[in-house]
């Protein structure tokens, strides 16, 4: 069965540049090399590579799909990927990420949040590149690291902020905390903690929208874009949304964050096949691998991934090869990864690169890039002041919102609804 | 995951032995064409009628309004006009009427569709609304029952079938989770008006797994409600109430209940989710039980009656939360408690309501509260064992003597 593990190897080889490459792939780049894509554990995939050329012949086949995805919007040195404004856009919405994540980590050492807070460094880009894509009513689901989702959407660093504060202004009233942050105004869906549970949610709200479109015979041309992680794909969850996704035509995106670790394990450690864009062809739906250190890559898939589902084509796979700059939460010393990779990484900060960019083709100047971080500085200083200041949830809060209809808390002795009673809206019953 | 069709025969056989309900053959339902009847809107035991009526008058009303489905021949008598269905074409009926009412109801599960559901209670309705409303999905209960729950946030009211009861266990964290956490955590943003339903219970042989009593499994999830129908009448008004609802509702069906055959009234009505029903007023002591147990308790009632006993029988129905009113009024009365229900010893909703009545109404007791649960143990499948498993009436009488002394 040597065939089985060719998968394995190939994933070392494919380079980072996705479709492009790998449609023109050819047996001499299957030789490791430098720019191998999982870097972190390279030796793993180097034995044996001989048997690599056999297998991709037939294993490449499948990946025609992703083609009809990206068209190869070839950057020619005239025309540029964004507009100024849209540069700018992008820019503000990274640096925001960035500074509010900085200022978590800030705010949890001094105390004045608690529990499992995961910062969302380095990984800017696939927020920014896919959210800002999105209308208003677009939905979008989350994971545990949720914060920078939340914003890119447009929920406000006061109403997050607060939120993590645990106080009354947050976006869920200080009851979700870092991982259940919710905005149904800003059709955020959540949020979600445990690995997996989201994505179910994301096919719902996919449903949803076609429903309306095909059943209610409204306008809706809604889209949901899901957000996870690499661990994420080895979570039956994760394929049983595929499979419904793809068999329904449901108008949504799946883009898995790839940040090669789940906590401490590494994703090679952990899946047999780490190409994950690959799983999308084989439920039928395209499949993309994209550059998620790159935002302006990550926004050209999206663009189509988005439009595709738009135009009630179905379901898109998009893999963005990431990297969190921290630890898996704000408790995690971070230990376990290798120093090299960890500066590897670094050295391709999104951040920078987009403001790299920006300059070299003269979309924005230093100062104007200098002025946006400067604002953002003062927005998130200001949504500290504000959750600081805001004032811890009441007593009487306690019981409000465990059910839509309070009735739900039963008859009492009395023979009166229990919320009826005064201790309800006091938050002192028992209940 | 194999889907169970022993419905109709095996249940219809094991009730007939159980009380007098005369549905030996599986009857074609000749029911009244449901746009012929007048729309006239009955709510048994609504709130209006709580706040009108003292508390002894919602007791009478209600049972005016909900005949006794086991034995009891008068009762038959007190709905004038109507029609005469089995429990799952009442689910049916419930359903199909609140999809006509509301283009937002849909229906979703394995092999609802084309092939009707597993016990056929969404007979017909894949070929009356369509593939998407009346959703067949892939055997991917945690996924499924996820989607049911995204698209509730998002503006539809999905009822959520579990082919059996028992294979939502693999969406178990969905139904935690999200289904009755996420209102919460939201900070009461989202809204999930979602109805998860399906057989469960300990049917006839059909091994552990098919056999589950689930209601002690979910009770704890804090935010959602669960009701257990047990007749045709009230399985159609839980049903509706359960669709209206803007609380994740779980509504337990009985395997062996399907068949229970009964004339309901032609006009639309609902059920009180949150009401118990009283079964048989009494004096001498209160029998609370739910879903299928309420037939054993009957049997046993009628033995109970030639011996000279007068046991009062409620359905709590509600089985979170308790109606502590029903419930607490027949106490005071009786003085004197048996609970009698088939789920788990363990952590059940007997434990549960045991200690409700303990808390609220200890003065009142003469008695230790008893509860007759069935066993802790695996659901066997030799038929003896499994006999032995649930309560069976024999238990019921002795209890009910020994109480009594």
């Amino acid at each position: 069965m040597a065939t089985a593990f060719a998968p394995t190897k190939l994933t070392a080889t494919v380079p980072l540049h996705g479709s492009q490459e790998n449609r023109l792939l050819l047996p001499i780049r299957l030789a490791p090399s430098s720019s191998s894509f999982l870097g972190s554990t390279r030796s793993l995939t180097v034995n044996s590579s001989r048997r690599l050329n056999h297998s991709n012949a037939t294993r490449r086949s499948p990946v025609v799909a992703v083609q009809e995805v990206v068209k190869e919007k070839q950057s020619t040195n005239n025309s540029l990927l964004i507009t100024k404004e849209e540069g700018l856009e992008l820019y503000e919405d990274m640096i925001l990420g960035r500074s509010f994540e900085d200022m978590c980590a800030q705010m949890y050492y001094r105390g004045k949040m608690f529990g499992f807070v995961h910062l969302y460094n380095g990984q800017e880009a696939v927020s920014t590149g896919f959210i800002k894509l999105l209308t208003k009513s677009d939905s979008v689901v989350s994971t545990y690291r949720d914060h920078v989702h939340a914003l890119s959407k447009g929920v406000s660093a006061r109403a997050v902020m607060s939120e993590l504060f645990g106080k009354v202004t947050g976006c869920c009233r200080g009851q979700g905390g870092s991982m259940h942050m919710f905005s149904k105004e800003h059709n955020m869906l959540g949020g979600f903690a445990f690995i997996g549970e989201g994505i179910p949610v994301a096919t719902g709200a996919a449903f949803s929208s076609k429903y309306r479109r095909e059943v209610l015979k409204q306008d809706c041309e809604d889209v949901t874009v899901a957000f996870f992680g690499d661990g994420t794909c080895n979570n039956g969850q994760f394929y049983e949304c595929l499979n419904m996704a793809a068999l329904y035509k449901l108008p949504i995106i799946f883009v898995v964050e790839n940040n090669l670790w789940a906590i401490g394990m590494s994703h090679l450690r952990a899946t047999s096949d780490p190409e994950i864009w690959k799983k999308g062809p084989a439920f039928g739906m395209p499949g993309v691998h994209v550059d998620g250190m790159d935002v302006l890559k990550v926004r050209e898939v999206a663009k189509e991934a988005v439009t595709r589902a738009r135009r009630g084509e179905g379901p898109t796979l998009v893999e963005c090869e990431t990297y969190r700059f921290r630890g898996h939460s704000l408790a995690d010393p971070d230990e376990l990864r290798d120093a090299a990779e960890k500066a590897k990484y670094a050295a391709r900060d999104p951040i920078a690169a987009l403001k790299k960019y920006l300059i070299e083709n003269k979309l924005a100047k230093e100062a104007e890039l200098k002025s946006i971080e400067k604002k953002i500085d003062e927005l998130v200083e200001e949504a500290v002041e504000f959750a600081d200041a805001s004032p811890q949830p009441g007593r009487s809060q306690l019981l409000e919102n465990v059910f839509a209809d309070p009735k739900g808390f039963g008859i009492g002795p009395d023979g009166r609804y229990r919320c009826e009673d005064p201790k309800f809206t006091e938050g002192t019953a028992q209940v | 995951m194999s889907s169970i069709i022993h419905g109709a025969g095996a249940a219809t056989t094991t009730l007939s032995t159980f009380n007098s309900i005369d549905s030996k053959i599986l009857v074609a339902p000749s029911r009244t064409n449901l746009s012929v009847r007048s729309q006239r809107y009955i709510v048994a035991g609504s709130d209006a009628s709580k706040k009108n009526f003292g508390s002894g008058l919602r007791v009478r009303h209600s049972q005016k309004l909900i005949p006794n489905a086991v034995a009891t021949k008068e009762a038959d008598t007190s709905v004038s006009t109507g029609h005469e269905l089995l429990l799952f074409e009442a689910l049916q009926e419930g359903l199909e009427e609140e999809m006509d009412r509301d283009p937002h109801v849909c229906v979703m599960g394995e092999d609802v569709g084309h092939y009707g559901g597993s016990y056929k209670v969404t007979k017909g309705l894949a070929d009356k609304f369509g593939d998407l409303r009346v959703l067949d999905t892939p055997i991917c209960e945690n996924a499924f029952t996820g989607m049911g729950i995204g698209a509730a946030m998002t503006g539809l009211r999905p009822v959520i079938e579990g082919m059996n009861m028992g294979f939502l266990l693999l969406a178990f964290n969905q139904i935690s989770n999200n289904c009755g956490m996420l209102h919460y955590t939201s900070g009461g943003q989202f809204t999930i008006p979602v109805v998860i339903r399906g057989p469960g219970g300990v049917g006839r042989q059909l091994g552990a797994e098919h056999s589950q009593r689930l209601e002690s499994y979910f009770q704890s999830i804090p935010g959602i409600q669960m009701v257990a129908c047990s007749t045709p009448y009230n399985a159609k008004g839980l049903m509706k109430a359960a669709i209206r609802s803007e609380n994740p509702v779980i509504l337990f069906e009985h395997v062996l209940l399907y068949n229970l055959k009964e004339k309901i009234p032609d006009e639309d009505y609902i059920c009180n989710l949150e009401e118990a029903e009283m079964v048989r007023p009494g004096e001498h002591i209160t029998i609370l039980t739910y879903s299928r147990m309420r037939y054993h308790v009957m049997q046993a009632a009628k033995t109970l009656v030639n011996k000279g006993y007068d046991p009062e029988v409620i359905d709590i129905r509600s089985l979170k939360p308790f109606d502590l009113h029903t419930i607490g009024n027949s106490v005071k009365k009786t003085h004197r408690v048996l609970i009698v229900e088939e789920c788990m010893r363990t952590g059940g909703i007997g434990a549960s309501l045991t200690a409700a009545i303990n808390e609220n109404f200890h003065d009142y007791l003469d008695a230790p509260v008893m509860c007759l649960s069935s066993q802790d143990v695996p659901t066997p499948y030799a038929g003896t064992l499994e006999e032995w498993t649930v309560v069976q009436p024999a238990q019921i009488v002795t209890a009910v003597e020994q109480l009594c002394q």
